[in-house]
């Protein structure tokens, strides 16, 4: 092929037509839940990633409603913006929200700060999720994650088998063949379910633009009161954040790439306050989004060890 | 400028394009990805840095460089033993806009079954040969799954061409080779590069140590792909598996993705392949009507006549002007290619779960044809397949399913079989073609009929059917209600739950499967029995509405009158005749009904009797439904 014809083939590619594609398969992955499934339930993070996902399940039961609640785990960390967007978009979606916070773990005052962030993250995350599920009895929950997010993520199935005790068994995952999945489940097991599997950070951004979303606005540059620590930039969100001798906050223009516990990400310097300027940026800083989470850099197979205990 | 516009389309209609790569680490296969990766920008940075300053035991890539190899890498166990134990997924920006999306399948030998998987989706194979060991049993291996699974395809790197110092006459001799392989799949489509991966020679860019080759390097092939048969796209006409029924004021729509064809309003469609032709009224995609629905879209169809249409059901264009295996005529056997992935061997003759889509039915294996060597080709007699194994088999299902051959349709010829205890996908199966349509099948019509058989017991056969949830009473009624009618001189019989449980159900548990498998057999069985002259009285727990309704399909209107027996749970508990639900409460009864599964009371029974009252009531009712006098 010459180097002329490439160019009129690259015309002929629209964006656009990826994100039919990926928007068409994440349609099928939640219907086809919808339809095997007892109770499912769609796990609900506020961020940019869930924003996409509740808007697939709009769309995949249009005209009709999103046939399953949404639940958010909330370890009472949160950005105090993603609460407000939470609660708004549920009811403005009309859409059955359901919040769960490990009470246990908030008596116990398990903070980041007192139990480590692993021990924190597993008490207020995953044992709440766990939690949630059980006292729901929910068969099915869908998440967001995505296989380029992190490299253990790769060889996550769209439909991920999990053990009695929501563990996560790598070698008994099932194989997937064709858009055939392998929906049924024996005793005490249940199923996470992934639709944007084969979505990339940037496909949900352009995602986000086309469909014209809202997302919480701390993904947008803005002066906001952060502490550098370690090299990372921390939003102090409010007073519960335990700052060092002479730490003070400054002001300083920054925008997030995820969201979770405030604590816990790290906020770039950045002047993107529109979407277009969100995706020019990303162009050029070509780090991956979970290089600002702090929870995954402990050890190299961190979020395989956590997956196994029953994160997501 | 015709072929751009050839290649345009194409780009359109397949804007992420499937790869498998196969190949094991030692061809340097994880450098060939991750090298295609790095250099289409399709890695983060600091993914970039992690593999410029992390090294695996062996490695001879000087720190401070980047190690290709492992941008690929994934799960800790496999750190440990250096090699690719699953298929891994990864993403690939092509400069034309084009997404691959490439799977990367382990490469030895006991992982064949994950080779198959991720070619099973595939439209393009990267198949990799080490230049300084030439063509192995794998390569032979990896071109019999790929065929098998329909991947048209392939890009065959010669790899390793730095260490046979770029020579031509190397590379001919193991690309004469593999195009002769090749050959013996009906694979039309081959390109054969000679490759570095560890140097980039035709990975990205032409080489400039083998001018010797002019063809497209890996990229450019990946880029130029275009289906291996233009008809492809036609090879059958409009499939649309149902997997969910959206609801909302005034409209019922059948959700699903089109997997082949086209479908527009106004479309005749049969459902399942058999009955009436019915219209498309509606299209909708993502909640708005649109004038035409292609492969793969999500849509909702709305049809212009009632029909009951249920998850599993597959719409599909009329017959009419189509040829024969164009056409999915529901039948009841198959002869069909297995890729055997369970821990456990084959078992003749035991019951397994096939699905196809959203399709679930009971299946069994009744005969073995031949194991394929995936090496040699050789087809030989087996009596059972293992895993990783490959064969020909007959299978045979409960009911008559719409399949295609696989080679025309993977989404509709392709089906899994699933193990019915530990749930397992056992199998990978590509319908060959069917045996024996249900249409084949003409019943002998025997002179003596059913309204003869009536005629001489002087009675109207019919089925009651009295559901409810365990302890409701529907044994005691049905019990009672026989008495009463023996003694009004009336043929009857009672089919009761846990007898049939005891016999012929008794390779059935109680999941919802298994549920609905009790149901049918009771349902046929009942059937036969008041094709029988008889008066039959099932007194079955029954908890699900669909199982329910398919039985009552069985039978003409007013044969078969679903009765409710409604007791209220305290009564229920309070009275556990069986011990059922002390069992259930200590949770030694998992899918007990009314507390580990739910029962679906009906919605509107022909007969409704209180299971608390007095049992001389509810017979008096039913006697009445009977319009026999009393």
């Amino acid at each position: 092929m010459s180097p002329a014809s490439q160019t009129s083939v690259e015309a002929a590619v629209a964006p656009d037509a990826v994100l039919d594609a990926l928007e068409a398969e994440a349609i099928h992955i939640f219907r086809e839940t919808a339809g095997a499934f007892r109770r499912p339930v769609m796990l609900y993070s506020i961020g940019k990633d869930s924003t996409v996902l509740l808007h697939l399940a709009v769309k995949a039961f249009a005209p009709g409603k999103v046939p399953f609640p949404i639940l958010h785990i909330d370890t009472t960390w949160k950005f105090r913006e993603m609460i407000e967007f939470r609660d708004r978009t549920a009811r403005e979606l009309g859409v059955d929200l359901l919040v769960h916070t490990n009470q246990e773990g908030v008596k116990e005052g398990v903070t980041p700060f007192t139990h480590g962030t692993h021990e924190y993250t597993r008490i207020m995350k995953t044992v709440a999720l766990r939690e949630a599920l059980d006292e729901g009895g929910y068969d099915a929950a869908f998440g967001g994650a995505r296989r380029d997010e992190e490299r253990s993520r790769a060889k996550e199935r769209v439909f991920s088998l999990r053990e009695p005790g929501h563990r996560w068994e790598p070698r008994k995952q099932r194989p997937e063949f064709w858009r055939t999945a392998n929906t049924q489940l024996s005793e005490g097991q249940t199923m996470r379910v992934f639709p944007m599997s084969n979505w990339t950070e940037l496909d949900v951004w352009r995602y986000i633009q086309r469909e014209n979303l809202e997302v919480v606005p701390l993904y947008f540059a803005k002066e906001r009161p952060v502490v550098e620590r370690d090299g990372q930039l921390i939003m102090i969100d409010d007073d519960r954040y335990p700052l060092k001798d002479g730490e003070k906050p400054e002001m300083r223009n920054v925008r997030f790439r995820t969201l979770g516990c405030y604590p816990l990400t790290a906020a770039v310097e950045s002047t993107a306050d529109t979407m277009d300027d969100l995706l020019a940026e990303m162009l050029v800083d070509r780090r991956s989004e979970r290089s600002g989470r702090l929870i995954d850099g402990e050890g190299g197979g961190s979020m395989e060890s956590k997956k196994t205990e029953g994160y997501f | 400028m015709a072929t751009t516009k050839t290649a345009d389309t194409a780009l359109v209609e397949h804007p992420i394009v499937r790869v498998v790569a196969c190949g094991s680490v030692d061809d340097g296969k994880s450098t060939l990805i991750g090298r295609l990766l790095a250099e289409t920008e399709s890695v983060p940075d600091d993914i970039l840095d992690y593999a410029r300053n992390t090294r695996r035991s062996g490695s001879t890539i000087p720190q401070g460089e980047v190690d290709y190899s492992m941008l690929t890498d994934g799960l800790e166990a496999e750190h440990e033993q250096g090699i690719t134990i699953d298929v891994a997924y990864r993403h690939l920006y092509l400069p034309s806009g084009r997404r691959a999306i490439i799977a990367d399948a382990p490469g030895h030998e006991q992982y064949t079954r994950n080779m198959a998987v991720a070619a099973s989706t595939a439209d393009i194979a990267i198949l990799l040969v080490d230049a300084t060991r030439g063509i192995r049993p794998q390569t032979h291996r990896h071109l019999t799954v790929c065929a098998l699974m329909g991947v048209r395809t392939v890009i065959v790197a010669i790899n390793k061409m730095d260490a046979v110092d770029f020579k031509h006459v190397a590379f001919e001799d193991f690309a004469g080779g593999v195009r002769s392989a090749a050959a013996r799949f009906d694979l039309e489509d081959v390109v054969v590069v000679p490759v570095s991966a560890l140097t980039g020679d035709n990975v990205i860019e032409r080489s400039t140590q083998m001018p010797w080759y002019h063809g497209p390097t890996v990229l450019e092939s990946l880029m130029q792909w275009l289906p291996a048969r233009a008809e492809d796209h036609d090879a059958i006409p409009f499939r649309l598996p149902v997997q969910y029924i959206v609801r909302a004021d005034n409209f019922r729509g059948y959700a699903g993705t089109v997997v082949a064809g086209s479908v527009h309003p106004g479309d005749k469609v049969v459902v399942n392949a058999k009955g009436a032709t019915t219209t498309v009224e509606r299209v909708l995609v993502g909640g708005q009507d649109v004038k035409e629905a292609t492969s793969d879209d999500a849509v909702v169809l709305t049809l212009e006549t009632e029909t009951d249409v249920t998850r599993g059901d597959l719409i599909v264009a009329p017959a009419e002007g189509l040829a024969e295996d164009q056409y999915p005529r529901p039948a009841t056997a198959f002869a069909a290619d297995l890729v055997w992935t369970g821990e456990e061997e084959l078992r003749h003759g035991r019951s397994y779960l096939l699905l196809a889509g959203s399709l679930a039915v009971p299946a069994v294996v009744t005969a073995i044809r031949n194991r394929r060597d995936v090496v040699s080709g050789e087809e030989m007699a087996a009596r059972t397949l293992k895993m990783n194994d490959i064969g020909l088999v007959e299978i045979s299902t409960d009911t008559p399913v719409p399949l295609d051959p696989y080679q025309l349709s993977r989404d509709t010829g392709g089906f899994l079989l699933v193990e019915r205890v530990s749930r397992d996908t056992v199998a990978a199966g590509l319908v060959r073609h069917a045996l024996r349509r249900a249409h084949n099948v003409v019943p002998h019509t025997f002179t003596v009929d059913r309204e003869a058989r009536a005629t001489l017991k002087n009675q109207r056969p019919r089925v009651l059917w009295l559901t409810g949830l365990p302890g409701a009473g529907k044994s005691t009624i049905a019990d009672a209600l026989e008495g009463t009618l023996h003694g009004m001189g009336l043929h009857t019989y009672v089919l009761d739950g846990d007898g049939v449980r005891t016999g012929l159900n008794k390779d059935l548990g109680f999941t919802p499967e298994d549920r609905a498998e009790n149901v049918r057999r009771v349902a046929e069985t009942a059937k036969l029995m008041a094709d029988a002259g008889l008066i039959v009285i099932v007194s079955l727990v029954s908890p699900f509405r669909g199982d329910r309704r398919a039985a009552k399909g069985l039978f003409a209107d007013g044969d078969f009158l679903e009765v409710w027996v409604d007791t209220p749970a305290d009564v229920v508990v309070e009275r556990d005749p069986k011990g059922l639900y002390a069992k259930a409460k200590a949770g030694t009864l998992p899918n007990m009904t009314g507390v580990g599964q739910g029962y679906e009371p009906p919605e509107h029974p022909d007969v409704t009797v209180n299971g608390a009252g007095e049992v001389a009531d509810a017979v008096a009712q039913l006697l009445d439904a009977l319009q026999v006098a009393h």
